[in-house]
């Protein structure tokens, strides 16, 4: 990997801190078996880490949250290097859609629980490990009790109320939570919750409001990025358990491997951050609200008291040959993907330029993928004075569904 | 005072590319600048008075503004702006 020249850390690294926690456990002193001094020769003549950091790293115990783009090289990698002790949040099921980019599981596996699909793995990889599944969404109720028992946390969630949970838990327990993030081509991670190093909310004191900021299930990621991103968590957490090197603590590494960047930024402790700083927030708080979740869910039933029509409905009109205005809202290249036939494209972007030319005495029936962007269109349609618009309800995904299987789900 | 702004792939494809050269004597400037060029970007720089949002952090050559005074940082000819808002995947 480049190195990008480092700036020194606004706050000290306290490796020691870190360490501490992590190898909390090493005055057990694990002995390692003559198979398994073989197994982990490669680490064994590294002079930094030798016996004592690989003690160190069987020692140690580390809890991933999420079994997914980023916890798969996570709980490869790290059963590889011997930790011995793992713990895996998860609660997803292993999709087709997944496997681009999740090599925990593989093909055979589609369809079974991601912790099963991570078990048999992970016990190939490394039989020496132990893991403990937890089958749960990690709530306000369960994280401290779960993340208590370990020294150190990997977040590798894909939502910004879990990350914010496991961001607040770390701090009150005093667990470093190395963190990962990634979209598209680009990626963020750092180590936080460190004794005096910041936190997410120094770095994010709040969330983005729902919506905002695709998700990769919406905006798409480079299967590759979360095994960038997942190896080098993966590589902080190393480093932290055996206590060498420079953490990323105090410090964001940004990469961006669309253009082969990687660059580290000053991460400040906030003196007024709730959480690390004036540390206000004791307690678990409701995260689905703090990220303005309700006031989405309740933005998406308004959304479904839009006028609709189902895929089935609009293929019987199509076939019964009614004059109707099929506006697919999605963006060029997923046009190519998959189309509705007789649907026209206006990218929802465009939509305003579009207005004009529209003719108001016909029907006009609007799609996307699953039907989220297309009820903004409606709504957008509405607002500009149409009122023969219906939205086609669950997008492409649900015409494929119900009406003709030969077009393609993305 | 010329300076170049670094946005992230997911903030470009509303302006001109990843890296965009503007001027202004504070980050406030510079970005109110920016957004009045490519007005589709605005709205995720900063909110409706101009003021930063807590989930978009921007750094002046490797510093967090929010630490040398917001929007009101001064801005260096050849500084360097980067805009890192916050991302949930993974």
């Amino acid at each position: 990997m480049a190195h990008t020249p480092l700036t020194t850390p606004a706050t000290p690294p306290d490796v020691p801190h870190a360490a501490r926690h992590a190898a909390r456990r090493t005055s057990d002193s694990p002995d390692l078996s003559q198979d398994e001094i073989l197994r982990y020769s490669r680490h064994l003549i590294i002079p930094d880490v030798g016996l004592a950091g690989q003690k160190k790293i069987k020692a140690a115990r580390v809890l991933l949250i999420g079994a997914g783009g980023l916890g798969s090289p996570l709980a490869l990698y790290l059963a590889a290097a011997g930790v011995g002790h793992i713990g895996l949040v998860d609660f997803d099921v292993v999709d087709i859609t997944n496997l681009q980019r999740q090599v925990l599981h593989g093909t055979k596996d589609v369809g079974r629980p991601k912790l099963d699909s991570a078990r048999d793995r992970i016990a190939d990889v490394n039989p020496y490990v132990k893991l403990t599944t937890y089958e749960t969404v990690l709530t306000s109720e369960n994280a401290l009790e779960i993340i208590r028992d370990y020294d150190i946390v990997i977040d590798g969630t894909d939502n910004f109320p879990t990350r914010y949970l496991v961001n607040d838990a770390c701090v009150i327990l005093g667990k470093p939570n190395v963190y990962g993030s990634i979209f598209r081509f680009e990626g963020q991670a750092s180590v936080f919750a460190t004794e005096h190093g910041p936190c997410y909310r120094c770095l994010f004191p709040e969330p983005p409001p729902p919506g905002l900021v695709p998700s990769c299930a919406e905006g798409g990621v480079l299967g590759v990025l979360p095994g960038l991103i997942g190896t080098i968590q993966a590589t902080e957490a190393l480093k932290l358990i055996v206590g060498i090197g420079e953490p990323l603590i105090g410090r964001l590494l940004l990469v961006d491997a669309l253009h082969g960047r990687f660059r580290t930024v000053t991460l400040r402790k906030n003196p007024e951050c709730p959480a690390c700083g004036t540390r206000e927030i004791k307690k678990l708080i409701d995260y689905q609200e703090f990220c303005g979740v309700p006031q989405a869910t309740a933005d998406a039933k308004k959304d479904r008291e839009l006028p609709e029509i189902t895929p089935r409905e609009l293929a019987e009109r199509q076939k019964a040959g009614d004059d109707l205005d099929l506006i697919d809202v999605r963006e060029p290249h997923e046009w190519e993907i998959a189309r509705i036939p007789g649907a026209r494209l206006v990218p929802l972007a465009t939509l305003p330029e579009e207005l004009p030319r529209l003719d108001g005495t016909r029907d006009i029936v609007v799609h996307c993928r699953s039907g989220v962007r297309s009820a903004k269109a409606v709504r957008q349609l509405q607002a500009a004075g149409f009122k023969r618009v219906w939205n086609l309800v669950g997008g492409i995904l649900r015409w494929s569904d119900e009406v003709d299987p030969t077009v393609s789900k993305y | 005072m010329p300076a170049t702004l670094f946005l992230p792939a997911i903030l470009a494809k509303l302006a001109d590319g990843k890296q965009l050269t503007a001027d202004g004597a504070t980050v406030g400037e510079l970005v109110a600048g920016v957004a009045a060029r490519y007005p589709a970007l605005a709205p995720r720089l900063r909110d409706d008075q101009g003021n930063p949002y807590p989930f978009v952090t921007f750094y002046l050559n490797d510093e967090d503004i929010r630490f040398k005074g917001g929007f009101a940082a001064a801005v260096q000819d050849g500084d360097e702006l980067t805009v890192v808002p916050a991302i949930a995947g993974g």
